[in-house]
Order: C-alpha cells, then structure tokens, then sequence
C-alpha cells in the first residue's frame, strides 16, 4: 500500500518513468532524471526532453531488507545511483542480480519492469530498472 | 540590525518508548518544563513554533500549533507547526529566532515533539521516506536508511576507508550517553557489537543508525527587553543561526558527499555569530546514521580519525554529541534539533556533569533534514 | 489465406527471464516425473506486460522503424496483470507508439500471439498500416503440484510486420487458421489457476487443432513437409511437438531448433514464437518456416514464411538471454512466482 492511492499521479509520470525522460540544460549542459521545469544546477527555465541512454554504471548502491510499504515481500533487492552514458544519474533498482553480486563499476542496462502495487486491488506502477548488461 | 535573542529556559522529556504518554502530553510536558525552567508566567509566551515532521501520518493529526498552545494552556499564542523533515526542530528554533531578532515578539517557545512507536515499524520508515521524492526516489523503494547506505558505501568506496573506522561512532555516541539521563540508551557499545549488529541496509548496520524512539523538548527563547523585566543568572545566547538547502536527492547533487548544505549553513551561521568553526568548544552533529556522523566532521575522508583519536571527548580537540547525540540520545525526528540546543544549552550552563566541557563557552547544533537536504545551523554562545 | 500484398517480418525480438527452476526440483517437491528439465521462472518484478515490452523493444530497433511509424500493437496473452486494463496500452506508451495506434489485448491461450500476427499482418497487407507489432508473452501460472506447475513456464517474443520490402527478413505466405469449441484448458473469472481435462487436451485438443491447421496450410499452399526448412509447434512439452511432427511426417531436424519447451518449458502464447525467433537467428536466406500454434478451447494458427537475403544479418538476444540462468529452488519460485501470501 502506498500513502495515497491515485492513478492521477501513476499516470502523470508514466512516460517519464516509462521512457527514461530527462532534461538536459541548454545553458550549463547539465542532464537531470527526470525532466522538469528548472535545471537545479543553474536555475534555467524551459531544459530540453531527451530520451535518456539505457546504458550506464553502478556508481553506489543498497540492500533494502526492511521494505517500505508497496514493497512487501520482494526484500532483499538492491537501489542504486546509475550513472548512464552522458553523466545523468538515476536512482532505481537493480533487477535479476543477487545482493551479492552487485560491484560498484558494474555496467548496466535498462529494463521496463513492475516497480509497486498501490494496493492488492489499485494500480499498477512501472517503471525502468537496471539489470547487468548482457 | 537584528535584536539579541537569549535562551531562557530548556525542558526535555527522555527519549525512548512512551507508550502511555501521547504526543501531545510528551510536547506539553517538554514546554511547561522549559516555562518552569525559566522562571517566567508561561501567559508571556506570545508565539509558538512546533517542529515535528510525521504527525500527519502517524497520528493522523496535523494544526499542532493549535492543538500544544491549547493543551500547554496558552490559547491566543501565535503557533504554527515548522516541518522540515529530520530538521524540523532545528529549523524550529531558526524560525523563532528570527521572530525575537525581528523585534515583533519579546517572548517565544519552541517545542520539538515527535512520537514514532504510535505506528508499525514499517509505517514510520514510510513516514521518515516522506522527506525525500516521492515520483523518483521513494518510487523505486528506496527508504530512508537505504539513501543514507548510498552515501556510505560511495564514502568507503572512494576514500578506502574500512567500515570499521566510520562504525565506531555510534561507540563514541554510547559512551556519552550514559551520562545523560535523557537518554534512550545509557549503555555503552563495542564496535564488534556495532559490526556484529544486523544489516539494516547495505553497508548499514543496526546499531550504526539511530533508534526509532518518542520525546520532546523545549525552548524559552526572549528579547533582550523581556530579560531586563525578568533578569535570570544561566544565560545562553543565540550567536548565530542558518538555514541552508541542497538539490533535494543526493545523487543529484554534483558531489554527493559534499555535504554542501552543512557547509553553506556553518558559513552563514558562525559569519552572523561573528565566530570562527576552530572557536566552537562544544559540537553536535546530526548522527541519524554512523556516516552523516563521520561526514560532518568534514567530508574529505578524514572525519573518522577524530573518533579514533577520542578527539569527540569532552577534553578533546572537539567534542562532539557529548550527550549521545542521535544515535544514544534518540532521534524523535521533528524534534531532535530542539534536543541538540538543549543538550548545547546544558553544556554552556555548566550542568553537564560526568560530560561536563570544561570552560564551554560557544556550542553549535547542526540538524539535517533528508540526506542533509535541509540544514539547520545554531551557534550558543554562553552569555553573562 | 494469403495476403495479396507483400508483407513480413522486418524485426523479432525475444525474451526469456533470467531465472530457471530444474525438472528435478520440481519432482523434489511434489514427487512426479518432469516432462522437461528445466523451465523459465519470471523475476518478481515482471509480468506478461513488462515481457512483452522488452520483446517488443528489440524488435523496433531491429526494424530500425521509428515509435511514431508503428500503426498496431497486439498483446497476445493469457496472463495480463489486470483482469481490465489492457496490457497493450502500457506496451504502446512505454515504446513511445502511442497515441495513434492500433492497440488492444488479445486472449486466446497459448495461442493469441500467431493470432495477433495474422490480425497485424491483414493490417499491413491491407494497406491500413505500414508496420505493426504482434506480441505474444505470458507469465503462465499453474496450481503448485499440479502437471502444469512443471512445464508453466514465462517469455515473450515480438514481431515487427511491415509492407516496406527491402526491411523485410522473412515474408509470409500464407496462413491457416482451425478453430473448434473444445473444453481442454480454463480459467474461470477471480481463479488464480486454470484447470484443464487431463489426458482430453492431447488428442481431440493439441493433436487435432495442430495437424488439421497444418495440413490446412499445406493443402492450401500446395506444399509438402520436404518443402519446409524448419517447423515450429505449439510446445506444451518437448513430446507433443515431436509427436505433431511424426504424424505430419516432418523429420526431427526440422523441428529441433525451434523446440526450446525442455530448456524454458511453456511459455503459452510466446511458446511458438520464441521458437520462431530461434530459427529466424539462424536461418539463411531462401529457407521455408512452418509456425503451428495451439490454444486451449481450442484452435491453431499455422503460418509458412520464406526468409529473404538479408535474414540473418541481424539477430536477437535470445542465444543471451538462453545462456544467463540463475537457478533458484522451489521456495525462491513460489516467493518471485507470488504464490507466497506476504500482505
Ligand atoms: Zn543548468
């Protein structure tokens, strides 16, 4: 379960999820996940959408063994800062590696997976996560 | 130019499980406390600010301004609640000195107040990942402790620094807080017990991050003016305060473990105190886990030699959380800033006792909220 | 049937998940014969939707058609994540083929995805289209103990059908479907887990439906068995396929490239086309493809392709994604299968 169920907001950041969308800044070159309206580097309004690269590297990572809600029951399983070809970083899990596999320098790439339920009856949301490259 | 502002009274309960006691009475009873505490009629109290991050979604219950002036018996006050994650409460008390400083009020308390053990373990962790992005962070199933594992593992990776080395200050935290009977803990650690603790979240161990505890704590804060009409002996003053924020998520920011918020806010807060860093006597820093301790000591890779030095002691080059901090202290989250100013305040009235830094004259409390995405910088300084 | 203009196959793409459970795991614990000796185990993280996105990617970038160029998505599956809601919406947004698109699901058991390509195909021969994607993917989900939960198995495969000639890597040519009302196999509204009539789905269900809709397609096209490089069935096990084979007279080689069922068992409505995929990878230019599907309740689809001079030139990651297995035991299973009850 999550604080709020809401397909509004499901729906709102699908393509972004989706699709890896971020913004790249027109004056410091800065890229950004996800995109939005101002570049957090240099306060420039209006930063171009740009599909970002589906490959990256692992540049840290966690175990997450006590889940947060709408996590239930997929413990233990592994967050990490990707950081794609072109220098953006995304947060996300890493999928079909075990805890202990995972190396910091590890490559990766994108995969579109199920990221939570909003509930056993609610939405379903989805989302890229990283998987060693093959 | 901003009017002096003064600490006048302090009131605290003990941090730990209060399962008989309710939010509410836990932020009323650190009020009066502090009201007793300095002598004044608790009607002169003209604004209240509250610092509390999670009573909307663990008690369902938010309009705390209201709610403590009504049940601490000072209906009328100015009150509101000031959220700011895990910084709440220092930025609690940032917001009331600005209201003294500002010249329009002359007598103004802050309570810090937070009760976690009304909800499961797993509804406070979703609480506490409130503070950081929902859509993209809290979305992949990141908690709290999971972002703070982040910074931790990139730390060691980076420096080379062994786990050891940064686990043992949660020893230091421990060792401190036996003397403090505000403490949820007073029982020392061994940094075999801490590394023999359970993974909470990879590199993070149980015993490296802060427990899940209730308490609250409370300020008396007044003008120059207020004081010459009620003239008291144990003066603190606010030297100087800051508040400063990074790009909210961490891996977003250019260096992650710049810490670059910390280091605006010290910069903004010892420059209004008129103060040097090298002149703090007395330093608590915003250990939720063992790593933010390590890093704020300074972020070069180096900060764990001052724990292993012992220079955190009272005695020491800088002595560091010498109440427990947040890790043996507790860390009731909205209120831990106002805990940090009232273990400072302890520390600066010479009430210390076994901890006690001999000659304290000037304190800093630095509280974060999120992975230090907000920082709350407090510079006291003893004033006679 | 034969599509009176041109079209084909100018991308495919596979998936198989990177899990596996032995044969033999499976008898540990529930103390049967396996009919395979091992099968695909989705992470818990994926579902029929999340598969037949990734088969689908690879199939675009295949074609090399840009998201805006695709006028269809067909999702063939039995397994969708919500009972409503169509999975092929998601599939569509996430590709970026969205909003001016055909797109809808299509239930048919095992064999919706060879029924999304003869619909995707009709589409682009008609000139309505100019590309269109047929998914077929499922998640299957079986009783645990049951005969199924040794053989259910998850995968998708994808296929970008397009009219543009020189894109094309295979062309089909001709199709016949065999349809009849046949209680083998079924899932009731709010079960988890089908049923099926026991030794009734061999031969009045796979047998009959299989070999009428390929003799069908051979009398139709007046073709022979020896006039077909490879032929790829509907494979619930590696013994049905082998058997549809004999009694078609087609000889073991032409069947074995395409039979994956002993290695990632069944993967319902991908099962053919995976092993459609499997031989296109490794099929030379010049060389006939029969593809025989079987769905429950019941019927087939066969199709015949005829790979052009440029098969082969590129392939899909299904030889990677064969080759990465991690093996988990019955218990690891039963927690990414979702059969443990946690919240
Ligand atoms: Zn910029």
């Amino acid at each position: 379960m999550v604080w709020v169920e809401s397909a509004p907001r499901a729906w709102r950041e699908g393509t972004r999820r989706y699709r890896l969308i971020g913004g790249k800044c027109p004056s410091c070159g800065g890229l950004v996940y996800p995109h939005r309206q101002v570049c957090p580097y240099c306060g420039r309004e209006g930063l171009e959408a740009v599909a970002l690269p589906r490959r990256g590297r692992v540049v840290t990572y966690a175990v997450v063994r006590n889940p947060p809600r709408g996590f239930e029951g997929r413990e233990p399983y592994v967050i990490a800062v990707v950081e794609l070809e072109g220098g953006a970083r995304v947060l996300a899990q890493l999928t079909d590696v075990r805890p202990e596999d995972v190396r910091v320098g590890m490559e990766v790439e994108a995969v579109f997976r199920r990221y939570r339920e909003q509930s056993p009856s609610g939405v379903i949301e989805y989302g890229v996560k990283f998987r060693p490259a093959i | 130019m901003a009017g002096r502002v003064y600490i006048v009274g302090a009131g605290a309960t003990k941090v730990g499980e209060h399962w008989d006691r309710s939010l509410r009475e836990l932020a009323v009873e650190a009020l009066l406390s502090a009201v007793k505490d300095a002598g004044i009629d608790k009607r002169d109290v003209e604004a209240l600010y509250v610092g509390n991050m999670m009573s909307g979604m663990l008690q369902g219950q938010e309009h705390l301004g209201a709610l403590v002036a009504t049940w601490a018996g000072i209906p009328g006050a100015a009150a509101c609640k000031i959220e700011a994650a895990c910084g709440s409460g220092g930025v609690a008390v940032h917001q009331a000195y600005l209201a003294v400083a500002s010249g329009l009020y002359d007598c103004v308390a802050v309570v810090g107040v937070e009760k976690m053990t009304d909800a499961l373990p797993s509804d406070a962790s979703a609480a506490l990942a409130t503070a950081e992005d929902q859509e993209y962070v809290v979305f992949t199933g990141a908690t709290f402790v999971s972002l703070n594992a982040l910074l931790y593992r990139l730390y060691l990776d980076r420096y080379g620094v062994k786990q050891e080395k940064v686990a043992a200050f949660p020893v230091h935290c421990h060792k401190m807080a036996v003397n403090n009977p505000y403490a949820q803990f007073r029982r020392a650690v061994t940094l075999e017990e801490v590394m023999a603790s359970p993974l909470v979240a990879d590199p993070l161990r149980l015993l490296e991050c802060a427990p899940i505890g209730d308490g609250a704590a409370a300020l008396i804060l007044c003008s120059e003016r207020y004081l010459k009409r009620n003239p008291r002996d144990e003066l603190v003053e606010v030297a100087g305060t800051a508040v400063a924020t990074d790009v909210l998520s961490a891996h977003e920011r250019r260096d992650p473990l710049a810490v670059a918020a910390l280091r605006r806010a010290v910069e903004a807060a010892t420059r209004r105190a008129g103060v040097e860093v090298a002149d703090i006597d007395v330093l608590e820093v915003h250990d939720a886990f063992s790593i933010l301790g390590v890093l704020s000591l300074e972020a070069r890779g180096e900060g764990w030699r001052l724990v292993e030095e012992g220079q955190l002691e009272p005695g020491g080059k800088i002595p560091t959380n010498t109440m427990g901090g947040l890790k043996a202290r507790g860390h009731p989250v909205g209120a831990t800033g106002v805990y940090q100013v009232f273990d400072l305040v302890v520390q600066l009235r010479g009430e210390a006792g076994a901890n006690q830094v001999e000659g304290a004259e000037l304190g800093m409390a630095q509280n974060f909220g999120g992975v230090a995405s907000t920082v709350a910088v407090n510079v006291l300084r003893r004033a006679r | 049937m034969k599509f009176t203009a041109t079209v084909g196959v100018a991308g495919y793409g596979a998936y198989v998940p990177a899990f596996r459970i032995k044969g033999e795991e499976i008898s540990r614990v529930w103390g049967d014969a396996a009919p395979v000796r091992e099968k695909s185990v989705p992470g818990p993280d994926e579902d029929s939707l999340t598969m037949a996105y990734e088969a689908a990617r690879e199939a675009l970038e295949m074609a090399g058609v840009r998201p805006e160029e695709v006028g269809a998505v067909l999702v063939g599956s039995e397994s969708p994540p919500y009972a409503v809601k169509p999975s092929a919406t998601v599939v569509a947004e996430a590709l970026g083929v969205t909003p001016r698109v055909v797109a809808a699901d299509l239930e048919f058991a095992c064999r919706a995805g060879t029924t999304a390509m003869i619909l995707v195909a009709g589409l682009v021969a008609s000139g309505a289209i100019r590309h269109g994607l047929a998914i077929g993917a499922d998640n299957a989900q079986a009783r645990p103990g049951d005969e199924l939960d040794y053989t259910a198995g998850a995968g998708a495969a994808a296929f970008l059908l397009s009219g543009d000639r020189s894109r094309l890597l295979a062309v089909l040519e001709h199709a016949y479907s065999f349809v009849t009302d046949t209680p083998d196999f079924w899932r009731r509204e709010g079960e988890s887990f089908p049923r099926h009539a026991h030794r009734f789905t061999g031969e009045p269900a796979y047998f009959r439906h299989v070999v009428s809709a390929a003799r069908g397609l051979m009398e139709e096209a007046g073709l022979k068995p020896s006039d077909f490089d490879y032929v790829v069935f509907h494979q619930p096990n590696v013994r049905f396929p082998l058997r549809a084979a004999q009694l078609l007279g087609f000889r073991e080689e032409q069947v074995k490239l395409g039979l994956l069922a002993g290695e990632i068992g069944n993967t319902y409505a991908a099962a053919s086309l995976i092993g459609l995929a499997r031989v296109l990878d490794h099929a030379k230019p010049g060389q006939r493809i029969l593809v025989v599907s079987f769905g429950s309740g019941a019927g087939s689809d066969a199709i015949s392709l005829v790979t052009t001079e440029v098969v082969g030139s590129r392939k899909s990651s299904l030889e990677r994604l064969l080759a990465r297995r991690a093996y988990v035991d019955y218990a690891l299973y039963a927690k990414q299968k979702a059969l443990l009850r946690v919240a």
